[in-house]
């Protein structure tokens, strides 16, 4: 929301350094994006077009005789000469000219100088170049009765003028107008505000003899006003409208649009003209629509309505505009049009917001209305209308006498019961009645004593004020809504700052904390951690191998590249490695630790059906570890799990499986966590890592973290074993094991038969070869016996050195060897 | 090499005079000396001394035979053999140490090592960028008494939108562009209607997680909710649809709004340091009232303006306000007893701002060469 200083002075008298005006807009809560000087123009005044004559050397650039008064040079008759490539001027015309020595403010000083001969003692300047429009094809040409050899900025009453551009909160329909923008300000700094009474002199006939109004649904409109302007002439609007319009943001048109949006941007009311002569009887209806008829809006589109579409219709139930969003083609103001019906109408918010999103026509109107629209400002703004067509079209217009106003279901008055003591308690200050009165009075919010005498909250109820909330401000509903304008026009800045405190102290949950400890055991291992995107397109699940899974799909994605959410970590994690390899990186080590998301939870037809809660309609969401080594083995991975296990205390077990996504079909195996699978380990399946363009084998470990952490948890509470200060004895058992015994399997054979006394078993040589039968391999344990009690005899050793061999001989058709 | 010198003549009993017993004492001295000498290594050496200092070492039966002197030559002779034995020990312990000396060097010289020729040892990996960031953030809020909540990133309308007082046709709901979950087939179950197959969002903040805590603990509530939030953004130097947040609640009683500008100017300080602090500008949000937006000193020139800041000296860091009545009665909280506020900002940001990096895609290529240098 752009608006001028001179334009709010109109309404309050605001003086004051304009950046400290900036800082107290922005304490209000419209903070300042943009804060524009703008320029004085020194030097640039207005000049009359004396003469036209062609440049004797070129086609694009003519000479432009200047008349300024107290000004003689080489141009015909003394006037000034001036080359100029622009060739929209006559004779007669104002233009502004920069004189030389004037800086330009863009910053080129203007200097006499010769163009292909020629000389050129001045500028004559467009509306870009002066930075007051958009225009930069032709010189601005001024009105003739500016008068001449005045400075221009002065001529357009713009003189030392400042342009905000305002950021407005969605709550804050009131500050989307100027009019608005200078009440609070004006409340800011303690100065009277008024919307001056518009003059309008009706010389026509009464308008209820050429319109009339008709609101079919009361719930879409809750007012609609009609006036009737007679005698007009679509022509430009003077230079001082352009120039505002232009400023904050709108392009200049003609008379009746350009007046149409000055209202909406001074008053925040949007409006609607018509030509009169096209709407049959002069006869507006409103109503909802049924679906389905069509109407060609002033785009020049075809929209067809939705049932419950907002339209205006005509004598005849025809459309001719959509209510709020955009008027027809059909009853369309044009060059001819002498008599202007003016619609100025208060529409349903939420009528309003649903219709132009769908129709994707968000207009500066359509957003007003959304936000909300003053009621009230209803005939007032009728009227400026009148006035400012009056003023701008030459000769004046007739206004028809006056208004048509038909009434519809408007939101009652609110009324808010607001206790000074619940104001305290809110803001943290203490705040007196009269202050509040102090606070909101000005910004309209009128406070009278509450004679309610039930107090129903807990705060107590002394001094309570009965604030009538105008209707500027449908946002501001209930008590809260007005401590918060007690607390802006206050200050943000000047209530009090306290910290209040837990009474318990603050902390990380244990899995959050061995959540933190795991990141480090894997960055300790060498690993880094990435951030891989979580959407993946439907073939990256398959290219990983994660043939298993159905993944979650986006209903609305950006791509289809990010269509559905991960089932796993690894399709991440191997684009990751691959990225790396092909910057020349072959061998990073990375992991994750994040969330992959799976179907909600399955349930047989009756229960989910009866069952709405989130949890069963949520995709599953399960946090996973998942770490990756390009250039890596298996041995790799196992490692880490060794690692981890060591870290919180716990003792991961590896089954080899061959049909597990995504992983090596003969270099896998599923970690399990007291007998409970919660992840697997190995290598990533050749075909997978070559489809990535991987070469190289790549180890790959995937956990699920809660589980680990939850044992980690209980794990970090174990109990100390005394150290034994008896000798212990070594024993080194190997064996000959078909190769379908996994080593683990002989190892917890050796653990369950070993006893208290078996302190550690290490598997310290593999051997496969010529001296093996074929089909077995030899695994040799070293067993480390030892009791708390006593040194352990000859003969005990012997014993459990005979137990562990028989079980083992027994369970795994194993050999000692 | 010289052997042990058993045939000296000083062994022969013929001759015992004290003169001729001088003379052999000065030979064994001499081929002592000299067997010292030529010892090359410490085995030789330890050859050697058992042939010199035994008791069938020449000396040795010199000394034996000293019995049949005369006292006064006794004494003579006695002497001058301790003065050649001292001499001979002396040797033997001189080259001793030589040759160990000279053993240690030789094997100082064999181990040799150019310690800059250690080829590269195992690693340390690295944390991301967003991971030590929120750690950073959650180490300085648990320090002022809060704890840290977490939830699901995939939410039900409710949580996200409807019980922070943004019911169905709200227009603020455009404020976030949502992604939302295709979960049609698998809601279709029983009467096919699948009804809430567009009612499921990713979280396009950590808010439900405000909602979830406030339903299931009865206040005084202190937390922060640090996560991953997603909106439907097309990736820039400055929006990814996949992003990271802090939100923190306090339900009390007696909180205001005081509390709130007190609570995150300790923050502002506490992490970005004395020199930055905290400012409050009205703003809306529909779950909170009154609601503020939360600036701090611009940390990249400390308030003195410079073109991170606009020349304002200040920077916008997120969105705060006193939670909104409607919100706490959503969970059940009776607004009137308990009062609370809420504020919320981006951590990718804070890391980005850290570290000097222009652009936030950077953070998320997973290149090594970002990674490892954090
Ligand atoms: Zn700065």
């Amino acid at each position: 929301m752009k608006v001028l200083l001179s334009w709010l002075r109109e309404f309050a008298p605001i003086e004051g350094d304009p950046a400290e005006l900036a800082d107290h807009l922005s304490d209000l809560g419209m903070a300042v994006e943009e804060m524009r000087m703008l320029p004085p123009l020194d030097g640039v005044v207005v000049a009359r077009v004396a003469g036209l004559r062609p440049h004797p050397e070129a086609d694009r650039i003519q000479l432009v005789d200047v008349e300024l008064p107290g000004a003689t040079g080489e141009g015909t008759g003394g006037a000034l000469q001036v080359c100029c490539g622009a060739f929209n001027m006559s004779v007669g015309d104002m233009v502004p000219f920069a004189t030389v020595g004037t800086t330009m403010p863009g910053g080129l000083v203007i200097g006499e100088r010769r163009m292909r001969g020629q000389l050129s003692q001045g500028m004559c300047c467009s509306a870009a170049e002066l930075e007051l429009g958009a225009d930069a094809e032709g010189i601005m040409i001024l009105p003739s009765e500016f008068e001449l050899g005045a400075p221009l900025m002065s001529q357009l009453g713009l003189a030392g003028d400042v342009l905000y551009d305002l950021e407005v909160n969605p709550n804050r329909p009131d500050a989307m107008s100027v009019a608005g923008v200078a009440r609070d300000l004006a409340a800011r700094l303690g100065v009277p505000f008024r919307i001056p009474a518009p003059v309008v002199s009706e010389t026509g006939e009464d308008v209820s003899t050429v319109a009339s109004v008709e609101i079919i649904d009361a719930d879409l409109c809750g007012r609609f006003g009609v006036r009737v302007i007679r005698d007009v002439s679509i022509g430009q609007s003077p230079l001082w409208m352009q120039a505002r319009l232009t400023l904050c943001g709108m392009r200049p048109i003609n008379s009746v649009v350009d007046v149409s949006n000055y209202v909406m941007l001074e008053l925040g009311t949007p409006n609607h003209t018509y030509d009169l002569a096209l709407v049959p009887g002069g006869h507006l209806g409103t109503r909802r629509s049924a679906g389905g008829e069509r109407l060609v809006t002033l785009d020049g589109s075809e929209r067809e309505m939705l049932r419950g579409d907002g339209l205006i219709v005509d004598r005849d139930d025809r459309p001719i505009g959509i209510s709020g969003v955009m008027g027809g083609e059909n009853t369309e103001i044009g060059d001819s049009t002498t008599a202007v019906l003016l619609e100025l109408a208060w529409w349903d918010r939420l009528s309003i917001s649903r219709t132009s999103q769908r129709l994707g026509l968000r207009s500066e109107a359509s957003m007003r209305f959304e936000r909300g629209t003053d009621h009230e400002l209803v005939p007032i703004a009728l009227d400026r209308f009148c006035e400012l067509l009056d003023r701008v079209t030459p000769g004046g217009v007739s206004v028809c006498r006056g208004r048509l106003d038909g009434r519809g279901d408007l939101p009652p008055t609110t009324r808010v019961r607001v206790r000074p003591a619940r104001m305290s308690h809110l803001l943290g200050r203490r705040f007196s009645s009269d202050e509040l009165r102090g606070l909101l009075d000005p910004i309209g919010l009128q406070c009278t004593e509450s004679d309610d005498a039930a107090p129903r909250g807990a705060e107590p109820d002394d001094g309570a004020l009965e604030v009538t909330i105008p209707s500027f401000r449908p946002d501001v509903v209930t008590e809260t809504d007005v401590a918060e304008e007690v607390a802006r026009h206050y200050g943000y800045q000047r209530l009090g700052r306290t910290v209040p405190r837990s009474p318990e102290p603050g902390r990380l949950t244990p899995a959050q904390r061995l959540r933190r400890d795991l990141r480090r055991v894997l960055v300790g291992a060498g690993l880094s951690e990435d951030m891989p995107n979580p959407f993946l397109a439907p073939d990256a699940v398959r290219q990983a191998g994660i043939d298993g899974a159905d993944p979650v799909r986006l209903l609305n994605p950006l791509a289809t590249e990010e269509s559905v959410l991960r089932p796993s970590l690894l399709p991440g994690l191997i684009a990751a490695a691959a990225y790396n390899s092909s910057h020349r990186n072959d061998s990073v080590s990375l992991f994750e630790i994040g969330v992959v998301f799976g179907p909600p939870p399955a349930g047989d037809a009756d229960t989910a059906a009866a069952d709405t809660s989130a949890a069963a309609v949520l995709p599953t969401e399960t946090e996973h570890l998942g770490a990756i080594w390009a250039d890596g083995e298996a041995a790799d991975a196992v490692h880490l799990t060794e690692l981890i296990a060591t870290a919180f205390g716990l003792r991961f077990s590896l089954t080899n499986a061959n049909d597990l996504d995504g992983m090596h079909p003969v270099r896998a195996a599923q970690v399990l966590l007291d007998g409970q699978a919660v992840g697997v380990v190995g290598e990533v399946d050749p075909v997978v890592c070559e489809r990535h363009g991987l070469l190289q084998r790549c180890a790959w470990l995937q956990v699920n973290v809660e589980p680990l952490l939850a044992a980690a948890s209980a794990a970090a509470e174990r109990p100390y074993r005394l150290v034994s200060t008896y000798p212990s004895s070594d024993i080194d058992l190997a064996f000959a094991v078909p190769d379908g015994v996994q080593a683990s399997q002989v190892r917890s054979t050796l653990v369950a038969s070993g006893g208290d006394e078996l302190r550690s078993v290490d598997l310290f040589d593999i051997y496969r070869g010529d001296q093996m039968d074929p089909g077995t391999r030899s695994l040799a344990y070293r067993l480390r016996l030892q009791a708390d009690d006593r040194t352990l005899t000859d003969e005990q050793v012997a014993d459990i050195r005979q137990r562990c061999i028989d079980a083992v001989e027994h369970a795994h058709s194993a050999v000692l060897r | 090499m010289n052997g042990p010198a058993t045939d000296t003549p000083a062994s022969t009993a013929a001759d015992v005079s004290p003169e001729a017993l001088l003379a052999s004492i000065d030979a064994a001295r001499g081929q002592g000396l000299a067997a010292v000498a030529a010892a090359a290594t410490s085995d030789e050496l330890a050859q050697v001394e058992s042939t010199l200092f035994g008791r069938k070492a020449a000396l040795g039966q010199i000394k034996q035979g000293l019995g049949s002197l005369p006292p006064d030559q006794r004494a003579t002779v006695g002497r001058a053999l301790n003065e050649a034995q001292q001499d001979l020990r002396a040797a033997h312990a001189e080259a001793a140490d030589e040759l160990a000396a000279s053993a240690r060097r030789e094997q100082l010289q064999r181990e040799w090592l150019d310690l800059t020729e250690t080829p590269p040892g195992p690693e340390r990996g690295h944390l991301h960028l967003v991971t030590q960031t929120t750690e950073r953030l959650e180490d300085v809020f648990v320090g002022m008494g809060f704890t840290v909540s977490e939830g699901p990133q995939a939410e039900t309308d409710w949580y996200n939108f409807e019980a922070l007082n943004l019911p169905a046709a709200h227009p603020a709901r455009s404020m976030w562009d949502t992604l939302y979950l295709d979960l049609g087939e698998r809601t279709e179950l029983g009467d096919g209607e699948g009804g809430e197959a567009s009612n499921v969002v990713l979280r396009t903040h950590t808010s439900p997680v405000q909602i979830r805590v406030m339903e299931v603990q009865p206040p005084p509530i202190y937390t922060i909710c640090p996560g991953r939030v997603f909106r439907r953004d097309t990736a820039d130097a400055s929006h990814m649809p996949v992003f990271h947040q802090i939100e923190g609640l306090v339900v009390d009683r007696g909180i205001a709004f005081a509390d709130l500008a007190g609570t995150l100017e300790e923050f502002t300080s506490a992490y970005f340091g004395k020199a930055i602090s905290s400012r409050l500008r009205p703003s809306y949000f529909p779950f909170t009232e009154p609601s503020a937006e939360f600036d701090i000193t611009c940390v990249i020139c400390e308030g003195a303006g410079c073109q991170t800041c606009q020349r304002t000296g200040w920077i916008e860091l997120g969105g705060c306000g006193m939670v909104h009545p409607n919100v706490l009665a959503n969970c059940g909280i009776d607004f009137e007893e308990w009062t609370g506020f809420a504020f919320g900002f981006g951590i990718d940001r804070l890391a980005l701002m850290r570290h000097g990096i222009d652009d936030l895609r950077d953070m998320y290529t997973n290149d090594i060469r970002f990674l490892s240098q954090f």
